[in-house]
């Protein structure tokens, strides 16, 4: 079965499971049949969150196996990392480089991995990987609360599809007030990476 | 017709709607939770929903309501079974006016849960029929079809999910909602068939039996199963979500696809093996479809291969089935990475600003004896504090206290447990160990919300999934009328308050309630000011890491001469909570609020 898939990673509050949704969403509005599957656990108490999302003509398991993602949208380096083995030689990853403590690093019990070693792993791990501080970004343009909108327009300009359709369901799902903002991030993420913005 | 993208959760809701029912009870619990807030928030004009006390309440409440003449479903996690169990068996021998069905949704894997136990075992225990979808449209349908079932042969209908199936989202296509009755009444007075008492229960029995027969027979026509044919070789037979990881890794063997899986399709089961050459079960958990098919004489391939423990998923699939020759290996195609350095682990932790974290810091210090429970709480048992030492179920925390007391134990222990989960099932042994003149400080820690499965309300909470004005039960005057001589009520927030009300309950001769009350960090959302470190004055003692607070972190400096990281508080995270200002022996921590008011 030719399928395309993704793995989503982050931290519990860091809206990884919203853009896993539209990410899943996105696949059925371009035409695919599209299945997502997420692993939550205690995430809301600050723990590692990750959803698989598959797009394909048909798709038969929510769950993609060991090898088959193709692309990785990490929102956090050190859950970038922990993606990393269920990638293949030429998967494509995006990752949001601004590091979150987890409380094993706060704590001082345990280090957490330098960033030019996160750079060196990711960056041969797969056939091309992309860095952004989508944070920093969003702050720029106004909120660090479209951060995750950012990274989707990043992430979109990778993928071979209407970025019509990624701005219809980003925009579906915010609130009236908001549209323009979200609009902003979406376009500066898309931009970041060279995509076109039509 | 609209498609839509619906987790397996949504689409039950969603299918509870279209099937017309009108009341949904059940008690939070993942990976269920989603079904009954889905339908409170979606579809709340149409149906009754409420959070009852707990999942036997649920069910009591439910058949009442199917007794009434109202569709009725009922969710729980797999555990949340264990309690309702007493109330589902007895609808099994009433049957009722309208359909009953129950979801209990699985957690092979734990990711949520205390145990990876089997809910179909329940079907078979009950004599109930069961259904498993594989994915939302199944499970949209299914609920629909359950209904169906149920008033068709006047029996409840258990409906079991497993996690995969409830927190995965795929294509679901949407129907409208079946007639209802709008009015429902006089309540029907059949007594030899609703009241259980045995002369009458008796005669009830052999009509469950019958009916058993009559749904097997149903099975074997029914259109949840069905055959996919493929090579002959090799037929694999399965159920729920492995379904479609068997579709995975066996693109071309011959499936036996089973929706309906109590009682099973005996004809069509020895049809399908008659038409291949080996016969495989691949199922999650226990042998439970192996073992009756292997009852039939048919030998066959099942947990010799595939493990009892933990999820099946297509790696495990493949790696085993590749092993045993049935597949060639899967190919291999991995990252350019020889080894990842270790990746520290990212564990979950009591938020920053949580009114729990005064408790665990104190019995961490006093190093007492802790009888845990169910609840974001228990993440007292792992560091900093390692101060929880049982954990079992919910409302286990006040039994299990009382017998270490009435074994003998010297030491004086607590019981930790919040108020949800005194609510659920503490209340009972509270009363137990008043009346056993039992002895032991049961901390209820009431942070206002059943917080760990997403504030939920329960019946000390102000409001309920229909009414933003509940009426509330106070849980001071409650548990002194329970009996309670000694209750101290202390502020979460107030170290030395807590610290106090727990050296006063410990040195108590009896049975004590120490509330510790506080609103969760989630639902209160403080708008204090962060926190700060005087760097200069900080003495790198350690104190404030004892609170385990994800907002204070070790600085770069550090004090030379012992080498120690002095604090940092992160701005981001801090909520002003507090708690760091009032332990730190140097007066290092300060509220910039407070040292405002002190310069002016």
């Amino acid at each position: 079965m030719n399928t395309t898939n993704f793995l989503v990673t982050g931290v519990g509050g860091q809206g990884t499971l919203l853009a896993s949704d539209i990410l899943a969403e996105v696949g059925m509005r371009a035409g695919f049949d599209a299945k997502k599957s997420d692993v939550l656990g205690l995430a809301i108490r600050g723990g590692s969150v990750s959803s698989h999302v598959r797009w394909g003509e048909k798709v038969a398991s929510p769950v993609a196996r060991t090898g088959e993602i193709d692309y990785l949208l990490a929102f956090e380096p050190l859950e970038a990392l922990r993606g990393v083995p269920l990638l293949h030689k030429s998967s494509i990853i995006l990752c949001n480089m601004q590091p979150i403590a987890p409380i094993s690093v706060s704590s001082g019990e345990a280090s957490y991995p330098p960033s030019d070693r996160i750079r060196e792993i990711l960056g041969r791990a797969g056939g091309a990987a992309y860095y952004i501080d989508a944070a920093q970004e969003a702050i720029r343009i106004g909120s660090v609360r479209v951060t995750n909108v950012l990274m989707l327009g990043a992430f979109s300009s990778l993928l071979d599809v209407d970025p019509a359709i990624w701005e219809d369901v980003i925009l579906a799902r915010v609130p009236e007030k908001h549209v323009d903002l979200n609009r902003t991030a979406f376009h500066t993420g898309r931009v970041l990476l060279g995509g076109d913005t039509r | 017709m609209t498609q839509r993208l619906l987790s397996g959760n949504e689409a039950i809701a969603r299918g509870a709607y279209e099937a017309g029912v009108q009341v949904v009870t059940g008690y939070p619990g993942t990976p269920s939770s989603e079904i009954l807030e889905v339908i409170a928030a979606q579809y709340g004009r149409e149906i009754y929903a409420e959070w009852s006390a707990n999942e036997k309440v649920a069910m009591d409440a439910a058949a009442g309501a199917a007794y009434s003449g109202r569709r009725t479903l009922v969710t729980t996690k797999q555990v949340g079974m264990n309690v309702l169990a007493d109330a589902l068996l007895y609808t099994v021998y009433t049957g009722a006016e309208a359909g009953l069905v129950v979801v209990t949704a699985d957690d092979p894997g734990m990711f949520s849960s205390q145990n990876e136990q089997d809910n179909r075992w329940y079907a078979r225990l009950g004599k109930i029929p069961l259904l498993e979808p594989a994915d939302s449209q199944e499970a949209k349908d299914f609920v629909i079809a359950a209904f169906e079932l149920a008033e068709q042969f006047d029996t409840p209908v258990l409906i079991r999910t497993t996690m995969r199936v409830s927190h995965s989202k795929s294509v679901v296509i949407e129907g409208a909602r079946a007639s209802v009755p709008e009015k429902v009444g006089p309540f029907v007075r059949n007594q030899t068939k609703y009241v259980c008492t045995a002369m009458w229960a008796k005669k009830r029995h052999p009509i469950v039996e019958q009916r058993l027969i009559d749904l097997a027979d149903y099975a074997d026509r029914a259109s949840f199963n069905r055959v996919e044919p493929g090579d002959r070789a090799l037929g694999i037979i399965t159920s729920g979500v492995t379904y479609t990881y068997v579709k995975e890794v066996f693109p071309d063997a011959s499936v036996l696809k089973l929706g309906m899986t109590f009682p099973l399709p005996k004809q069509m089961i020895r049809a399908f093996v008659d038409s291949v050459d080996q016969v495989l079960v691949v199922e999650e958990l226990d042998p439970f479809l192996e073992e009756q098919v292997r009852a039939m004489g048919i030998p066959v391939i099942g947990k010799d291969l595939f493990p009892a423990c933990d999820e099946l998923l297509p790696d495990t699939l493949a790696r085993l089935a590749s092993e045993a020759g049935l597949i060639d290996a899967p190919a291999s195609n991995p990252p350019n990475v020889e080894a990842l350095p270790d990746l520290p682990p990212r564990t979950p932790v009591l938020c920053a600003g949580c009114p729990h974290r005064s408790t665990y810091y104190w019995l961490a210090k006093m190093k007492v004896p802790v009888a845990g429970d169910i609840g974001c709480y228990n993440l007292g048992c792992l560091p900093p504090f390692n101060a929880q030492h049982t954990m079992g179920c919910m409302g286990a925390s006040i039994g299990v206290l009382h017998g270490m007391a009435i074994a003998g134990m010297p030491e004086r222990a607590v019981a930790t447990i919040g108020d949800s989960t005194f609510f659920h099932s503490g209340m009972p042994a509270l009363a137990n160990m008043v009346h056993n003149r039992g002895r032991g400080v049961s901390i209820i820690m009431d942070n206002g919300t059943t917080a760990m499965t997403g504030h939920q309300d329960h019946p000390g909470t102000s409001w309920s999934l229909h009414d933003s004005d509940a009426p509330h039960i106070a849980i001071e005057p409650l548990v002194r009328a329970l009996g309670v001589k000694k209750v101290r009520s202390v502020n979460a927030f107030t170290m030395q308050e807590v610290k106090d009300g727990l050296d006063d309950c410990l040195a108590y001769d009896g049975p004590s309630v120490l509330l510790v009350q506080g609103l969760c960090v989630q639902i209160s959302k403080p708008d204090a000011p962060s926190h700060l470190v005087d760097s200069a004055a900080c003495i790198a003692c350690g104190t404030c890491f004892r609170l385990g607070c994800p907002a204070i972190v070790k600085s770069s400096d550090v004090v030379e001469k012992t080498g120690r990281a002095k604090a940092e508080i992160d701005p981001i995270q801090c909520v002003g909570c507090d708690m760091c200002r009032q332990v730190c022996p140097a007066s290092a921590i300060c509220d910039p609020r407070q040292s405002q008011a002190g310069a002016r």
